[in-house]
């Protein structure tokens, strides 16, 4: 039991330590649009080390997956519908996203920069 | 026909293999059928009624309702796998004895069916609501008869996957059976507590505690068949955040440490 307790605080100690560059970013604000099963832009730029709030508005009538294994986002946007997400701050790097209903055309990446 | 193929099949294969664990550690529980059916009724049902709903679910609490539900439903199915697992604890070894005593069915009222009935509920309403909500969207782009023909067939590659995993639960020997289940349960449960944490920060609740604490992706992506099947399973992640791996170690040590203090009681009374 005492070891669990310990090692329980070593997680916490760990992740608080994280936190802190959390707390201090701002938000700063996409949009990107589904149409023709397509993401336009399909290359968004935003600036690294800043929190970001992604909007996807789906101008197509079928619904869209909205999807990225590399910023952990997933979720349903119907048509005609949008949908807000909130991730980062990221690393300088490049990172993919996709449409799950239309995998073949529904690519983009987001590219943060220094 | 392929898109509907692929996305029935993901979507199915998630909640065929939590439908395959309950069905491996109830085996023997009389009126497990009755439960489990009961279980994958309501699921199909409650999938219904969510992806009717879908539009007001998402409005709610501005436009993060999809992420509130989902994370609801996620952690409502690690509560009732937790207290599945203390029971077991209490009264996983019994259970071996009479199961292997009596060869197979134990009475009614041993097991909590309504638990795992319920787990087994909101697996199939989570996933099975955004099959309806496809299906009902790409009607019109495709044939009902490509539409149809697809999902059977991702319908009938999920299930035969669920059942690969529910035989081979089965061939663990009957000693080590409760304990590799129950830890199998645990990693299950922490894995959805891990995703609902994700929903949450991404509807801006809660912080992502470093947005990728590590990355495996080299090793296993995520998008890989492997990678989904172990994601569903014990809650693989390529590059997990801090809040996600906070959640996953927290339901392992509590929900772990909670079992192993019943089984020490457990160990001190005599059977």
């Amino acid at each position: 039991m005492q070891r669990i307790r310990i090692t329980a605080l070593a997680v916490f100690a760990a992740l608080a330590l994280c936190l802190a560059p959390t707390a201090m970013a701002e938000t700063m604000e996409v949009t990107i649009v589904i149409k023709d099963h397509k993401f336009e832009p399909a290359e968004v730029r935003v600036p690294a080390g800043e929190k970001i709030r992604l909007i996807v508005v789906n101008e197509d009538a079928t619904p869209e997956e909205f999807e990225s294994h590399d910023l952990n986002l997933e979720k349903i946007i119907g048509g005609g519908r949008k949908g807000t997400f909130v991730f980062g701050p990221l690393d300088a790097g490049t990172y993919k996203f996709f449409g799950e209903f239309n995998e073949d055309s529904a690519q983009g990446v987001v590219i943060a920069e220094e | 026909m392929e898109a509907s193929l692929i996305i029935v099949f993901r979507e199915v294969l998630e909640a065929a293999l939590v439908v395959s664990i309950v069905l491996a550690v109830t085996k023997g529980v009389a009126g497990r059928k009755r439960w489990i059916g009961g279980g994958i009724l309501a699921g199909i049902l409650g999938a219904l009624i969510v992806a009717y709903f879908a539009n007001g679910i998402a409005d709610f609490a501005q436009g993060f309702g999809q992420e509130i539900f989902n994370a609801g439903v996620l952690l409502a199915a690690v509560v009732l796998l937790s207290w599945h697992n203390v029971w077991m604890a209490k009264h996983g070894r019994d259970l071996a004895i009479k199961v292997s005593a009596v060869g197979q069915n134990v009475k009614d009222g041993t097991e909590p069916m309504y638990a795992l009935a319920s787990v087994v509920a909101v697996a199939i309403l989570r996933e099975g609501s955004e099959i309806v909500l496809f299906f009902h969207g790409f009607l019109p782009v495709y044939t009902l008869q490509e539409l149809t023909t697809g999902s059977a067939l991702g319908l009938l590659g999920g299930v035969a996957l669920g059942a690969v995993l529910y035989f081979g639960l089965l061939k663990i020997p009957l000693k080590y059976f409760f304990n590799v289940t129950s830890w199998l349960i645990l990693l299950l449960a922490a894995g959805l507590a891990a995703n609902a944490a994700k929903y949450l920060t991404q509807a801006d609740i809660l912080p992502s505690l470093g947005r990728k604490i590590w990355d495996t992706s080299w090793l296993l992506d995520e998008g890989s068949f492997l990678g989904e099947i172990l994601h569903v399973l014990i809650g693989y992640s390529a590059q997990p955040s801090g809040i996600q791996i906070l959640f996953y170690a927290l339901t392992i040590v509590i929900v772990g440490s909670m079992m192993m203090a019943v089984q020490r009681q457990m160990a001190k009374k005599p059977s």
